[in-house]
């Protein structure tokens, strides 16, 4: 085989250089466009009336999502009320005993699990919280958050745990403390930093969630707060919102995706924030 | 004394062992419940209607007749297409930001793909409805007429239908694929690079020797993007246009297996109707088990140096990494 001419060769490589640079633009323009479009359609949207009014029946203009944004709240809480203990403490049976192979188990399930589709895991819920009690609630949403919510915890929490210094475990146990005394008091609380970062960054991953809602916790026109009734939600308001024939109700919809774009946009530079810190202290 | 609190340790070290152990418990009980109540909840429809599910095109509720292959089609079309367009890029962005581009410009661009990521997929999908589609009708309608007559450009100009719904899910399993693909080239040793260069390479020559190097890896993240493009729903049914009718024209609308669920398990008012939609979940979570596992798997062998098998380019990579 002849050698191909140097020239031919630089040639091939600036162009490989320059396909490069354009893929990072190709893929900043879309979400140029998506923040701008949000931004200028939700800001002009966005008043006082959003945060505190009633949805107005279906025709009249005006009204805001108050219920949606309060059902939002509740059924993410009480997904991170079941998924925070769960993810934390198999995340540290990952990290403590990582070399087992029920640990690896362990990881395997978290992995697959964050896999499965959104709207996989509703059905799933929809089959064993809502089907046995012939009723949508806002315990069964809570619940296909929690489970979603799950893996990503206990894969940050292992990641966190086996960041921190294995000096750190072995001086506690040198010192006399037991394996969950040394985890407890020593391991848990050096990471814990990351660790609220981790879960904050997944409360605002889960809370723009629809797909798990829509045949779970439903919708509801009305504002409730019982956890046994259906209840509305910001995404799943903005998807009946979006799909409707109405112009007001696309307005309140962008207004509606704004605030769901800016929860995510200060959790992640909060979550970067953090870590920066983090890393910065541990680098002292 | 030292036996007497040795045993209070011991105990103390299996009672914490097997109360993380209960909770990580859970977390593989989950993942069987879900195979199991699936299963279950679509026994009916398995029944009545077994293989052939998945085999007719015939999707009427009304008159209780359920064939599946429709969304089948959509899933795996819509996935590919957008697979075809995003590997490229994502490929490109992993390149850029870990082999190419200055060090102050790497945290930034690290952080705005991932936010990408993490945009809400509610939100694309409103993005989309309200500006992907109208683009997307205006490109079809000003395409010339010679084109049009070939199958893939076939129908009316509707905006909404396959062409949106794979540019949309493009768009979403980037950051997926080009922050796996990253992580996989980091794992690439130094002395890969060093020796192409050595040997006189240019950028291409030995960036491409590390992709190679790297190739089960990146394979992985291909995959791994797969998955979420098979299970992505709100974005996609937003735009699809659903419409449960097989067509190979990028312009028809079409159905995906995650949009059937999202847009008729609550009017489903027959057992039987139920039951097929819920097959079609289970459907959904056999296929994206098998395809996230095997990405795993592929990653996880890339992340264990496990991928000795002989790489061709540089000639004796043994030698340049003794060397080095």
């Amino acid at each position: 085989m002849t050698p191909r001419p140097t020239v031919w060769r630089k040639l091939l490589s600036s162009l490989f250089v320059g396909f490069c640079a354009l893929s990072v633009l190709v893929a900043l323009v879309p979400l140029a466009f998506i923040l701008f479009y949000v931004i200028n359609e939700g800001i002009s949207s966005l008043n006082l009336d959003f945060f505190t009014k009633m949805p107005k029946p279906v025709g009249e203009t005006g009204g805001g999502m108050a219920n949606a944004i309060v059902g939002t709240l509740i059924v993410t809480g009480l997904g991170s009320l079941f998924a925070v203990p769960i993810g934390i403490l198999s995340g540290v049976y990952m990290s403590e005993y990582a070399g087992t192979r029920f640990a690896s188990l362990v990881r395997f399930a978290a992995d697959t699990l964050n896999g499965v589709p959104s709207i996989v895991v509703g059905v799933f819920v929809y089959g064993i919280a809502v089907l046995p009690f012939k009723q949508f609630s806002a315990l069964a949403g809570g619940l296909a958050l929690g489970v979603m919510m799950i893996p990503i915890i206990a894969r940050t929490t292992e990641e966190l745990l086996l960041l921190v210094p294995g000096t750190m475990r072995e001086g506690a146990l040198a010192l006399g403390a037991t394996r969950s005394r040394a985890v407890f008091s020593v391991v848990l609380p050096a990471a814990l930093p990351g660790i609220i970062t981790g879960v904050v960054l997944a409360l605002a991953r889960i809370a723009g969630e629809t797909a798990p809602l829509l045949f779970t916790a439903f919708s509801n026109r009305f504002f409730t707060t019982q956890l046994t009734q259906p209840i509305a939600t910001l995404t799943v308001m903005v998807f009946t919102y979006a799909i409707s024939p109405y112009r007001d109700w696309h307005r309140q919809a962008w207004a509606g995706a704004l605030v769901l774009v800016t929860i995510v946009l200060v959790c992640s530079l909060l979550a970067r924030y953090a870590t920066r810190r983090l890393e910065s202290i541990q680098s002292m | 004394m030292a036996g007497g609190a040795g045993r209070t340790r011991r105990t103390g070290d299996l009672g914490f062992r097997l109360g993380t152990g209960a909770f990580a418990l859970v977390l593989v009980l989950i993942v069987c419940a879900i195979g199991f109540e699936l299963t279950r909840q679509s026994m009916l429809s398995i029944e009545k209607f077994g293989l052939n599910f998945w085999r007719t095109e015939v999707w009427d509720p009304v008159a209780g007749q359920f064939g599946a292959l429709p969304f089948i089609w959509g899933t795996l079309y819509s996935s590919i297409l957008a697979l075809a367009l995003a590997t490229p890029i994502a490929l490109g962005i992993a390149v850029f930001i870990s082999e190419l581009c200055p060090n102050f410009l790497r945290q930034p661009l690290v952080f705005l793909t991932e936010l990408l990521a993490a945009i809400p997929s509610i939100v694309y999908g409103l993005w989309g409805i309200f500006v992907l589609v109208p683009f997307v009708r205006a490109l079809e309608s000003g395409m010339p007429q010679a084109l049009r007559s070939l199958p893939i450009f076939s129908g009316p100009p509707l905006g909404v239908g396959m062409l949106a719904a794979g540019l949309i899910l493009a768009v979403m399993v980037i950051p997926f694929t080009s922050s796996v693909a990253r992580e996989v080239l980091k794992s690439v040793p130094g002395a890969q690079r060093e020796g192409a260069y050595a040997l006189g390479a240019t950028r291409f020559e030995a960036i491409r020797a590390a992709l190679f190097y790297a190739r089960t890896g990146i394979i992985g993240a291909i995959m791994l993007g797969f998955g979420r493009a098979l299970g992505e729903t709100m974005a996609v049914t937003m735009v699809i246009g659903n419409n449960p009718r097989i067509s190979a024209s990028l312009f028809a609308p079409q159905y995906t297996m995650a949009a059937v669920l999202a847009n008729e398990f609550t009017e489903a008012d027959t057992e039987l109707y139920l039951n097929a939609l819920i097959e079609i979940g289970l459907v959904l979570f056999i296929i994206t088990l098998i395809v996230n596992s095997m990405s795993r798997v592929l990653i996880w062998s890339m992340a264990r140096g496990a991928s000795t098998a002989p790489v061709v380019e540089p000639v004796q990579p043994p030698t340049v990494e003794e060397a080095a």
